[in-house]
């Protein structure tokens, strides 16, 4: 069988592929100046190397590949940025009580839970805004595994970590989320 | 035998977060359970990550539906840029 062999036409990229690529890049960074960027630094790059083009994948399958590609280089920049000054937030770290709850994270009783639960505009917007104060790098983990829901081993292979580092990460992300709601959301 | 399935909270409150997603095996849920019993503290926490994991597939569900765009001004922006970097 004869498989076809695709061909590359820069003039149209913008026009067929911004938005795609657009799309694909906030799902995973969720600021709408960074997603730009990365679109715009994926048009670069295959710019530049168009010449590689093999024809083997299609055209929005390569660019895609070479977004994810800035998407991991974007990860492990701000990973190694932070990495090292990480705090645990909820929990001792050390001495006897080292795995204990912190006193002041302890979780408090939810009252109104019931009262609150009511899907709505505002609570969206509370949600996000909780996601919004984590760590960038929790951020993005945390949206791609709940809000996105791709596969843990997906991920791992996109951002380049392992399992274990992704669920250290969702539970740091889920214990600030919980006190970010606690006293944004249910006991405000 | 009994110190091998025993977990601080950490380590619990990690299974509960990894059993949100139903990913926690059954040896960790055996454990987690064993924890719950004896912590006043943990089994607080697993209601709220209940509620946390059902507000945020209620927020999953609404973003999947959003189709981001970018503006045909910053396409333009784009099409100069891409142009003047071709030259």
């Amino acid at each position: 069988m004869i498989k076809q062999k695709h061909t590359i036409n820069t003039n149209n990229w913008i026009d067929n592929y911004a938005d795609y690529l657009y799309n694909y890049s906030i799902s995973r960074v969720s600021n709408a100046d960074l997603a730009k960027d990365l679109v715009q630094d994926t048009f670069f790059a295959g710019l530049k190397s168009a010449k590689n083009f093999q024809g083997k994948a299609s055209e929005r399958t390569w660019l895609v590949s070479i977004l994810k590609r800035k998407i991991i280089d974007y990860y492990r920049k701000i990973n190694s940025k932070k990495g090292q000054a990480e705090v645990r937030m909820s929990f001792y770290d050390d001495g006897e009580n080292e795995g204990s709850w912190l006193e002041e994270r302890v979780p408090q009783s939810w009252d109104n839970a019931s009262e609150k639960k009511i899907e709505n505009e505002e609570l969206k917007n509370q949600l996000e805004s909780c996601i919004q104060k984590l760590p960038e790098k929790y951020a993005i983990v945390f949206r791609m595994k709940t809000v996105q829901e791709f596969e843990t081993e997906e991920i791992c292979k996109e951002l380049g970590i392992t399992s274990s580092n992704l669920w250290v990460i969702i539970h740091r992300a889920r214990t600030q989320l919980r006190k970010c709601m606690e006293d944004n959301w249910f006991n405000n | 035998m009994f110190k091998r399935l025993k977990l601080t909270c950490d380590e619990a409150t990690t299974i509960c977060d990894k059993n949100q997603y139903g990913e926690a095996s059954i040896k960790e849920l055996i454990k987690l359970n064993l924890h719950l019993i004896r912590c006043k503290i943990c089994p607080i926490y697993t209601k709220h990550n209940i509620t946390l994991t059902n507000f945020y597939k209620g927020y999953s569900q609404s973003c999947k539906k959003l189709k981001h765009r970018m503006s045909s001004e910053e396409k333009e922006i784009l099409k100069i840029a891409l142009k003047q970097n071709k030259e």
